[in-house]
């Protein structure tokens, strides 16, 4: 803005204060006296031109589809092609979810996207005793690699693209979906997909874990490597911020701590002799979208800002696609209500609005009834429907970043990204994230924050609808999702199946080799899928990272 | 003398590591006055209730969010029978369906709380339902 249009503007925002707002607030005193986002940043009565001194719109907005991408990483957006409709699904067992899929593929959706029960995701078979009463109940039950071919029955594995929420044991999976497609006569250079693959955000907030933050991040480098080398179109590690705030973070704790995960793997790739530019393009990202509708879209916008800068400044990477923040977006699970559950439609098409909004590449909507179960088909349905009605009714994919040039959506953009260097700076000074995780730093300021917010609710400075207020007095009763009782039985029946029916021999020499590369420092990927291929079980190639790297225990932190 | 310090042992079992809701909760009661002691992630019932032993509780709260609930928490309340502490209260709190609240509560159960729950809720019924053991009213 040149110097005369500023003093104009400023001149009126001056007179504008000393007769018109002054008459207004005169008559009508404002609501609060601090107005803020769910995050508590404050939010100012108005926002106009050239707040900011010296603020460079060119360089800091830019252009989509160039550096630093605030306004989207690509030139025509959705007017070329709409996000992936990815909903995230798993319960039971492969047979259950594999239906699953089939029907969401027949609903129009466009890529899939695997829930893993909790005895999966923590490496223990389904007839472990840890694994009691959780086989099959908040995801899909896999232990052997024939689990993964019923998972995948009737699916073309080189057509669809498959995302896998597995982290600790992510290594593992991918082997066995590497050797499910090997037996179909299916190259794994065609096969995409993702892997999470995202161990820090484990250990600060989603808490499934195997073996110690160290190690665990040597298996992270190992699968980087092997990926690199053998799956050029797989996504190696989806650095996310979804688990982060749904554990109670703010937007700019989601922001700060997923960006420094991110600045760890990528560390972590160049120490493992990689060439940034060959790992970095397939690294993409996962945030979470919350209530508060233009801070969920300023921290997108800042995310991929703040990443282009981090990837060409900090690691000299000179590939665009290097710099470019992809990203899968989830509505906040967190935001939903167990009270008046049609609401939560209702939330969650607002949350998916400001996902598209903010310029995401693939998003999932939650469905009303999931803070008592895993969705019904019905719920699942309206979710779906909720994301194509944006893309075909609203009109909003119809331009580049809408919202951009929003005098309000710019500042609060670069006022997240200011907020998160600061975190990011205090970070670099513990020694990077792995250090500031084994302090216990990030765990700590997520624990701050959510009860500093539930604080909030308590004494209604912050509303939720049906909840601390707008009340009904009687429950509304919705349909549930059942898990079948049997299915914990029918699962163990079919790993002892496995175990009685494969060579022996062959399972002790995987193992044995694996147990070798993890002990000698060597890439452990090619002895692990050698280990599913001879039907070597989920729980027992964990147990030799069990035995190799010990089991990690987490200082428990109020 | 003033009357005994109540000590609560705040507990989460199953393999979720949801533990927003019991994080908040244990601080929520250590602001009301009472002694927390917070047993960290992924506790299985036997590890559950054997700190409540050896720490010497007067209550046991549980925050369950994995579906486990009809088989992980009577299976506490039965391990401290077997233990001799079945004066221990156990409450819980998560993501535990209605329908499912009278089994638990005819297992030895004392109180659920089900999402949407005040801190305040919570530690008023702890103020009129727990008493330091022994010291029965």
């Amino acid at each position: 803005m040149d110097p005369g249009e500023r003093a104009r503007w400023e001149e009126a925002r001056r007179r504008w204060e000393a007769t018109t707002l002054r008459d207004s607030l005169a008559r009508h005193p404002e609501r609060l006296e601090r107005f803020s986002t769910v995050s508590d940043l404050e939010v100012a009565r108005l926002y106009g031109p050239g707040e900011g001194a010296g603020r460079d719109d060119l360089a800091r907005i830019g252009l989509p589809g160039e550096y630093p991408f605030t306004r989207g990483i690509h030139a025509t957006m959705y007017r070329g092609r709409l996000w992936t409709m990815r909903m995230f699904a798993g319960f039971g067992t492969a047979e259950d979810t594999n239906a699953r899929f089939h029907y969401l593929l027949s609903q129009g959706q466009t890529g899939l996207s695997v829930a893993f029960d909790m005895p999966t995701l923590m490496g223990y078979d389904s007839d472990h005793p840890r694994a009691l009463g959780e086989v099959g109940r908040e995801g899909v039950a896999v232990d052997t690699v024939e689990d993964m071919d019923i998972l995948f029955r009737g699916i073309p594995l080189d057509q669809v693209t498959t995302s896998m929420t597995i982290n600790a044991p992510a290594n593992v999976l991918l082997a066995m979906y590497v050797a499910v497609a090997a037996d179909r006569g299916i190259d794994p250079r065609a096969l995409g997909g993702t892997i999470q693959n995202d161990i820090l955000k484990e250990f600060i907030a989603q808490k499934e874990w195997i073996v110690p933050p160290r190690p665990s991040m040597k298996l992270v480098q190992d699968v980087l490597v092997y990926c690199t080398r053998e799956l050029p179109r797989w996504n190696t590690i989806s650095i996310s911020g979804y688990h982060i705030r749904e554990a109670g973070a703010t937007a700019v704790q989601e922001l700060a701590f997923t960006l420094a995960d991110g600045i760890a793997y990528v560390q972590a790739g160049i120490d493992a002799g990689l060439d940034v530019d060959a790992f970095a393009p397939r690294l993409s990202f996962f945030f979470d979208v919350h209530n508060d509708f233009f801070e969920e879209v300023a921290k997108l916008r800042a995310a991929r800002r703040m990443w282009a800068r981090i990837m060409r400044e900090r690691f000299g990477a000179r590939a665009p696609r290097s710099w470019m923040l992809r990203t899968h977006a989830q509505t906040a699970g967190v935001s939903l209500t167990a009270q008046q559950p049609l609401n939560n439609i209702v939330r969650t098409a607002l949350q998916a609005l400001a996902a598209v909004l903010g310029g995401v590449q693939s998003l999932h909507t939650n469905s009303m009834d999931e803070t008592y179960a895993l969705p019904t088909e019905e719920a699942v349905t309206v979710a779906l429907r909720t994301q194509q009605i944006i893309a075909h009714e609203t009109g909003v994919a119809n331009t580049v970043d809408p919202l951009g040039g929003s005098y309000f959506v710019e500042a609060l953009t670069d006022r997240l990204e200011e907020e998160a260097w600061a975190y990011i700076r205090r970070i670099d000074e513990m020694g990077g994230m792995l250090a500031a995780i084994e302090r216990g730093y990030p765990m700590r300021e997520i624990a701050e924050a959510s009860y500093r917010y539930q604080q909030q609710l308590e004494r209604r400075e912050k509303i939720v609808v049906g909840v601390n207020a707008f009340a009904d007095a009687e429950p509304t009763p919705i349909p549930l999702h059942k898990v079948d009782p049997e299915v914990e039985r029918r699962q163990v029946e079919r790993l002892r199946r496995v175990r009685a029916t494969r060579d022996a021999g062959a399972v002790h020499r995987a193992l044995e080799d694996l147990r070798r590369a993890a002990e000698e420092g060597g890439n452990t990927m090619p002895p692990l899928v050698e280990a599913v291929r001879a039907r070597a079980s989920l729980g027992e190639i964990c147990d030799v990272f069990r035995r190799v790297y010990g089991e990690y225990r987490e200082q428990a932190i109020l | 003398m003033g009357e005994p310090r109540v000590r609560i042992l705040i507990a989460k079992p199953g393999l979720d590591g949801h533990d927003r809701g019991a994080k908040v909760v244990a601080r929520a009661l250590r602001d009301a006055g009472y002694e927390v002691i917070y047993t960290g992630l992924h506790q299985t019932p036997e590890m559950i209730a054997s700190a409540a032993v050896q720490e010497d509780v007067d209550a046991i709260g549980i925050s369950i969010l994995s579906g486990a609930h009809n088989a992980l928490l009577p299976r506490v309340v039965a391990l401290l029978r077997e233990q001799g502490a079945e004066d221990v209260t156990v409450f819980a709190g998560g993501v535990i369906p209605d329908e499912d609240i009278p089994g638990l509560k005819a297992a030895g159960i004392a109180e659920v709380f089900t999402p949407g729950t005040s801190l305040e809720e919570i530690v008023s019924w702890v103020r009129t339902h727990v008493r330091p053991r022994g010291v029965r009213a």
